[in-house]
């Protein structure tokens, strides 16, 4: 049932040791929004990902040792999804700009905004 | 049985593999739109930062975990399953399908909570977004865990012991997404 | 006709012959398959059943256009909504389930393992449930024509809010149809598409270098990659419609945080990759029949897959140019003209390559040569007006006018119904064994081609001269009630007919040839891909002894040569 002992071990404890590296990474990310500023746990919780991501990718899915094709593969679909961010973002991520308004969503905002300090009031 | 074709490898991948990797294409340009989608509201809409507010870091915290180590018992099935050994592979497959199952938990409980304090799906499109990303993202989790666990029925038999890397390339991915849900979904706030 | 037990027995797998022996029973056989010809019969069958519909809804509401409010013969009278479903159905019949199953799905199939020199695709089973969601996708979609309130009407593109909202649209049980039909069909195209590609990349022939691969398959493979890169945001941005629809979230209300704007980018940056999704087959299936026709070798082989692959990844940064007068940001919109003038450039190249592979070629006007010439002047047309609409200035004035409608259909026309033809009167005699009657072909291919025009190019004239796509009726409309237009508009309607009429001398010439045609050979056009090599049509299994291949596809006319053309897998 047990595979031999001395061909299990050589990446045996390789596979863990990035397990406990990711762990490492995934208690920076938890812990960095604690210190509060606002710059750094944006870079702990998103620069991270990206660290972790990357390491599960390369070491886990094997991209390291995969042939190249497959990495680019993957990539452009991510730089498309880029590509996509950029030309969707002018428009929905701002609420106005030279000509136009957008009312429903500025209104919107401000309505929930104020509703919660209304609330944070309260306490 | 199996057509000649599926036999061959022009690339110097195997045909499964390939197959796989235009599959994880097609899924990042998938969660890619919704999670786009997303990003663009959360930065145009500072009121999400509020309804953020609701959502357990711990439980997300807890669940990466669970998520990262089913991947480790994921990339050691494959290993095992490299070496011939199916039934070790087979057990490390069971061990990533607790891994899923625990995490379903976790999330159900979460959900439980949340939609008991009325921040169901229709609350606002921040509730809307947190709901259908995380759903799509619990629904890869199940359909996972179901194709782990043929995949494992055979392996124990020593069977088609390539697809047990098959299957975990897609669990990493799954894994993957779940790195970048956690901070978007409860660490953003 | 041979029969295709006969040749199972000279497969170099032992297994199969002892399964030749009895027939398989008819669900067997025709819709349990799992081998691609039968596969691409059945998209091919199923896309051609999809445009009788869709024309026949082409024709009632262009009925409709040249005598508003008047009975229809073979209709009935026509109410706004009934008219609005029709034009919707239309729409979204052909692109999704007329252009995409017969460019992609039936060549695609048919030709891929044919043409690279295999057996068959590389997940046989996989393929046949993409055929299976396929269909379910169609019965879907027909189904929402019965439902209460009918079918959907708000367009093929679906925006929100009058998409999302039962309110609005007045369809709550057809708008979420649509959207379960064109999600299901998606799923289908791209465990299609997985497999295509997989398929084109690893089972080739030996000896089948990259620029050995028939350029119709490379277009193919391109196609499906691109498909699969772009319809992703769109099946979220169906997923998050669908629960605005039938939860009420709020992913398409402003007032809830979410942005109808997002449904229109995401649906465009698919939508517009989708047209290059359906040109690049009907340009590759043209590069096939023009060389084999002109008797001449693809004039720059490498030059047309590098301009497709440019294309290709071009056509991703031009989606906005739909949306000029959406709202979205202005600077957005110079850098989408740009983009989109630019794409002009390759497309416009690849019209030359091709004729310049006619020139000084030896050119038989068979059928299928007509229909590939037809293509390359019909589209012309339809790519010299898109500058107009991709110019973000001229498109404010033309956006949803006939003119663009008239533009569109001089660009998918060409694509789905003209090089599908070519594609089809050039394979018919692969695909069963039969040659189609040319005669019968060419009363077909110039009475389609006179309708064609005849109904696109008044609309042309209407469109500019103020005609909005989505008006029921536009007696009310002082300036648009004029009678040159409503001239136009009838002569419009007419064109329709004519096309409609001319595609019965097709059905009877494709079901008649079936049995009666002329014996075809394996290869009655004397052409070099590797289909050809095999008999018509091709047995189970495909290639009795599994090919090698030599050199490229298109080696016709080669000086000290005695024969003008010079096989794939023919070795020195
Ligand atoms: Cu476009």
């Amino acid at each position: 049932m047990s595979a031999s002992p001395e061909a299990a071990d050589g990446h045996h404890t390789n596979y863990v040791k990035i397990w406990a590296i990711l762990l490492v990474l995934l208690v920076i990310s938890v812990l960095g929004p604690l210190l509060g500023h606002r710059t750094l746990t944006l870079v702990t919780a998103f620069g991270i990902a990206g660290v972790k991501a990357y390491i599960v990718a390369a070491h886990f899915m094997h991209l390291k040792t995969e042939l190249k094709i497959a990495s680019y593969i993957l990539v452009t679909m991510v730089a498309l999804m880029v590509l996509l961010f950029m030309g969707v973002s002018p428009d929905v991520m701002k609420h106005d700009g030279r000509n136009w308004n957008n009312d429903a969503a500025k209104a919107e905002t401000h309505r929930a905004e104020s509703a919660h300090s209304a609330a944070g009031a309260e306490h | 049985m199996k057509p000649i074709a599926t036999t061959r490898s022009a690339t110097g991948i195997p045909t499964g593999r390939l197959a796989l990797w235009w599959v994880v294409g097609s899924e990042i340009v998938i969660f890619g739109g919704l999670l786009a989608s997303y990003i663009m509201h959360r930065i145009g809409h500072p009121e999400f930062g509020d309804y953020a507010a609701h959502t357990n870091t711990w439980a997300g915290a807890l669940n990466t975990f669970v998520l990262l180590t089913s991947s480790l018992f994921a990339v050691l099935a494959h290993q095992a399953a490299e070496k011939g050994d199916g039934r070790k592979a087979h057990r490390f497959l069971w061990y990533t399908i607790g891994g899923a199952v625990t995490f379903l938990v976790v999330k159900g409980f979460e959900w439980t909570h949340e939609i008991h304090q009325g921040y169901t799906i229709t609350a606002n499109a921040f509730w809307s977004f947190y709901y259908t990303a995380a759903g799509l993202h619990g629904l890869h989790v199940i359909a996972g865990a179901i194709v782990m666990g043929v995949v494992a029925h055979k392996a124990k038999r020593n069977e088609e012991l390539q697809r047990v890397e098959l299957v975990g390339i897609y669990w990493h991915f799954v894994d993957i997404v779940w790195i970048f849900l956690f901070p978007l979904l409860y660490i953003a706030k | 006709m041979a029969s295709t037990a006969d040749h199972a027995d000279h497969a170099d797998h032992a297994g199969d012959a002892g399964h030749a022996h009895h027939e398989p029973g008819f669900v067997k056989k025709y819709l349990w398959s799992t081998d691609h010809k039968m596969i691409a019969m059945q998209y091919l069958f199923t896309g051609m059943v999809m445009a009788l519909i869709g024309g026949y809804f082409a024709y009632a509401f262009r009925m409709q256009m040249a005598f508003p409010g008047q009975h229809v013969p073979g209709f009935g009278f026509m109410a706004p909504g009934e008219y609005n479903g029709l034009v919707t159905s239309h729409g979204t019949i052909m692109i999704f389930w007329v252009a995409m199953p017969v460019l992609l799905a039936a060549f695609g199939n048919f030709l891929i393992p044919l043409m690279i020199g295999c057996d068959d695709m590389v997940f046989p089973r996989l393929n046949r449930l993409s055929y299976q969601i396929f269909l379910i996708s169609a019965v879907v979609l027909v189904a929402s024509f019965f439902v209460h309130g009918g079918p959907f009407g708000g367009a093929w593109t679906a925006y929100p809010p009058l998409s999302a909202k039962a309110e609005y649209n007045l369809t709550p049980l057809g708008a979420t149809l649509w959207l379960v039909a064109v999600a299901l069909e998606f799923v289908a195209f791209l465990l299609g598409g997985i497999n295509f590609v997989t398929t084109a990349m690893n089972a080739r022939a030996p000896g089948m270098r990259m620029w050995d691969i028939p350029i119709v398959i490379w277009m193919i493979v391109l196609a499906s990659i691109m498909f699969m890169a772009s319809v992703g945001p769109l099946v979220a941005g169906a997923a998050m419609l669908l629960f605005d629809q039938t939860l009420g979230t709020a992913f398409y209300d402003p007032a809830r945080g979410g942005d109808p704007i997002l449904w229109q980018h995401l649906f465009w940056f698919f939508g517009h990759p989708e047209v290059y999704v359906v040109l690049l087959p009907a340009l590759g299936i043209v590069a096939e029949v023009m060389t084999v026709f002109a008797r001449k070798k693809l004039f720059a082989y490498k030059t047309v897959l590098y301009t497709a692959i440019a294309t290709g990844i071009l056509g991703f940064f031009v989606w906005a140019h739909h949306q000029f007068i959406a709202g979205i940001d202005p600077r957005m919109a110079n850098v989408f003209t740009v983009t989109t003038v630019l794409i002009s450039v390759p497309i416009g190249e690849m019209c030359f390559v091709y004729i310049a592979t006619l020139y000084g070629g030896s050119i038989r006007l068979t059928t299928p040569m007509l229909w590939a010439l037809a293509f390359l002047a019909e589209f012309l047309i339809g790519g010299v007006t898109g500058i107009f609409l991709g110019a973000s200035g001229s498109d404010i004035y033309l956006h949803d006018t006939y003119f663009v409608l008239a533009h569109f259909h001089y660009t998918f026309f060409p694509i789905a119904i003209i090089a599908v033809f070519a594609g089809i009167t050039y394979w018919y005699p692969k695909m069963f064994g039969r040659m189609l009657n040319e005669t019968l072909g060419k009363i077909h291919f110039w009475i389609t081609i006179v309708g064609f025009n005849m109904a696109f190019i008044p609309l042309f004239i209407c469109g500019a001269a103020g005609d909005h796509r989505r008006i029921y009726d536009y007696s009310s409309f002082p300036d648009l009630a004029k009678p040159y237009l409503q001239n136009l508009r009838i002569l419009a309607t007419v064109g329709t007919i004519v096309i409609l009429f001319g595609q019965i001398f097709f059905l009877i010439n494709f079901f008649r040839s079936l049995r009666g045609g002329p014996v075809a050979g394996p290869n009655p056009w004397r052409a070099n891909t590797l289909e050809w090599t095999v008999p018509s049509p091709p047995p189970h299994g495909n290639f009795a002894v599994m090919p090698t291949v030599y050199r490229g596809p298109y080696e016709y006319s080669v000086p000290g040569r005695e024969e003008d053309f010079w096989p794939q897998n023919l070795p020195d």
